[in-house]
């Protein structure tokens, strides 16, 4: 629980040192650091207002740099969601993401709770393997994989897509989940275990109830990147039918060099967007929690 | 798990062990055999397609040239331009999200309104797509759409004229740019972790000895950070060795901006040379690994640690 609790906010901590503790004893912050506070902050969302900003924009104001449009229209929206490919995007996209997140989380949570608590042999080899496949790169597995999946039918569908991103997540799932796992005491499966309960009972009954947390934030992470992916993407999809988000979006900008819909683009780019910012907004602990599980011992 | 051991008979205990390892296997295989499958079959036929040369003229038609594709990709400028370029954008990416992620971390560790808003706001970038940051910095950048140049030329600064994308070096500075945006957030939580893990006396012994904020920090809290530090590094290096989605949606590679990756994207998939580019492919997974490698012998300390935990 190491890393949760150093993670959590200070209200507990403040409370008994502030008298100790000069630098937190200042409710104001020095000017300086309040200058850097204002810069990390415009410097986090400037980029994000810019994009909606132009989402907002039409025809000659969006070759004027302005930073508030002056005659904002959703034109671009409606035009987005009138666009079939873009929502056939949309709905591969939430459909790979979904798929590989769920089974990502079934697959990683048996893993994680052999490595987290059983004896095994070899764990310091698989846990190696699994944290090597995380380095792979995935050029060196997307051009095999184009061949072989051509040769049997699975280039350009769903499930060719899910497959490989599968593998990717499930190194990141059991990493994440396996810090969480060892995060709940062993007491309580040890007083299962005294009720004459299997390894495999203290895992449904104990560890898995108590893990809900870890495995929400995991499925946050999970789906997160799997959303975010785009090289194997791009390579093993040909056509809109498969095709998800973030390359519909590159091809959608990559179109025409001289009359790139940047409006429209824009608006998409804001559309796949919001979910996810709305979602880190609310979860943000537990990204922050499920982020650092494992790197940093407290 | 001691304590129940002492209370169950020395025979089943043995049992038990063997059970335990043997539901441990059986948990841990469906991972194993797909990541086994889909990561290492595909590798294994990578390295076989590398070792061949494919005919352009007559497809399926191949033969086999053994170490061929190597030697033209290392003796050649092009592998190594990428190299070179990809190691660049790692090096100055990375370092920035270090700098700037330390003094974001040392920023979300002060108590003062509006804390929690801001941890939650630096979260934004990490929550968009690549691909959409990359259109974003790309329109703040475009000479008639963007905003930045006309900033730039409002305040006299150099950059201001410039076609940011289709330069050298101000292409590359964008990729940096759109990168650091993206990923510092991770890498200031990560370092923000170690930062709470410093406990107060440590600052307090300090305070004691007469040392002012910058001795602090440069004597006590940077030397406590360092395995943070690294560990963020670490993540963030490997990460900007393999990037692609960034070059590919900014530059398609130009300017400098070519990264290892997008080189071997471009012969397999654009120009159809599969054996050269299996090769490339296979030289990119051969540099990242090898860099891993020296990482995790020099700061693999958690894997390690969950290793040794076995040995209870």
């Amino acid at each position: 629980m190491s890393t949760l609790t150093a993670l959590r906010p200070s209200a507990q901590r403040t409370g008994t040192s502030r008298a100790t503790q000069p630098r937190r004893e200042k409710g104001r912050l020095h000017p300086i650091v309040w200058v850097f506070a204002v810069l990390v902050m415009g410097f986090s969302l400037v980029p994000f207002y810019w994009l909606v900003s132009t989402s907002l924009k039409k025809g000659p104001s969006l070759g004027q740099g302005e930073l508030f449009p002056s005659q904002p229209t959703l034109d671009n929206y409606l035009s987005v969601f009138g666009n079939g490919d873009f929502l056939l995007a949309l709905r591969n996209s939430v459909i790979i993401a979904v798929v590989t997140t769920l089974v990502a989380l079934v697959f990683a949570s048996f893993a994680a709770y052999a490595l987290a608590r059983l004896k095994m042999r070899r764990k310091a080899l698989v846990l190696t393997l699994v944290l090597s496949v995380t380095t792979f790169p995935a050029i060196a597995i997307a051009a095999p994989m184009f061949a072989i999946w051509r040769e049997i039918g699975l280039y350009d569908t769903l499930l060719g897509l899910i497959i490989p991103k599968l593998t990717f997540a499930l190194p990141l799932a059991i990493y994440t989940l396996t810090s969480f796992f060892r995060d709940i005491p062993r007491e309580l499966e040890e007083s299962a275990y005294v009720d004459g309960a299997t390894p495999f009972q203290a895992f449904r009954r104990v560890i898995l109830p108590l893990a809900i947390p870890g495995l929400a934030t995991t499925a946050i992470l999970v789906f997160i990147s799997v959303w975010n992916e785009f090289l194997l993407a791009v390579t093993l999809t040909s056509s809109p039918a498969a095709r998800p988000v973030p390359v519909a979006i590159a091809f959608f900008n990559g179109m025409s060099e001289f009359d790139v819909p940047l409006g429209r683009i824009s608006a998409a780019s804001v559309i796949v967007t919001i979910p996810l910012v709305v979602l880190v907004l609310i979860c943000q602990k537990r990204i922050v929690a499920g982020m650092t599980a494992g790197a940093v011992k407290g | 798990m001691t304590a129940i051991r002492a209370l169950v008979p020395e025979r089943s205990r043995s049992t038990r062990d063997r059970a335990e390892r043997r539901l441990a296997a059986r948990m841990t295989a469906p991972s194993l055999i797909l990541m086994a499958l889909v990561a290492a079959v595909p590798i294994g036929y990578a390295i076989w397609l590398s070792l061949n040369q494919y005919s352009l003229r007559q497809a399926g038609l191949s033969r086999f040239v053994g170490l061929g594709n190597y030697i033209d990709a290392l003796a050649g400028p092009d592998w190594w331009r990428a190299f070179g370029q990809t190691f660049l954008f790692a090096a100055c990416s990375v370092s920035l999200e270090m700098v700037l992620g330390t003094g974001m971390a040392m920023l979300l560790n002060l108590a003062f309104r509006g804390r929690a808003f801001l941890r939650t706001v630096v979260l934004v970038p990490y929550a968009i797509i690549t691909v959409v940051s990359a259109i974003t910095w790309q329109t703040m950048f475009d000479p008639t759409t963007g905003f930045v140049p006309q900033i730039l030329a409002a305040f006299h600064l150099p950059g201001a004229g410039v076609v940011w994308l289709g330069e050298q070096g101000y292409a590359l500075a964008v990729i940096v740019m759109a990168d650091v945006w993206k990923t510092t957030p991770f890498a200031a939580l990560i370092i923000l972790a170690g930062l709470q893990a410093i406990s107060q006396e440590t600052y307090e012994a300090a305070e004691l000895d007469g040392a002012n904020r910058w001795e602090t920090f440069l004597h006590v809290t940077l030397p406590l950070l360092r395995p943070a530090i690294v560990l963020a590094a670490i993540f963030r290096t490997l990460d900007a060795l393999r990037i692609f989605d960034l070059p590919f949606v900014l530059t398609h590679g130009a300017n400098g901006t070519q990264s290892m990756s997008m080189l071997a994207y471009g012969q397999l998939n654009e120009n159809r040379l599969v054996g050269q580019g299996s090769a490339l492919s296979i030289l990119t997974f051969l540099t990242v690994m090898i860099v891993s490698a020296v990482y995790i012998r020099f700061g693999g300390g958690n894997i390690r640690d969950i290793a040794r935990e076995d040995h209870r």
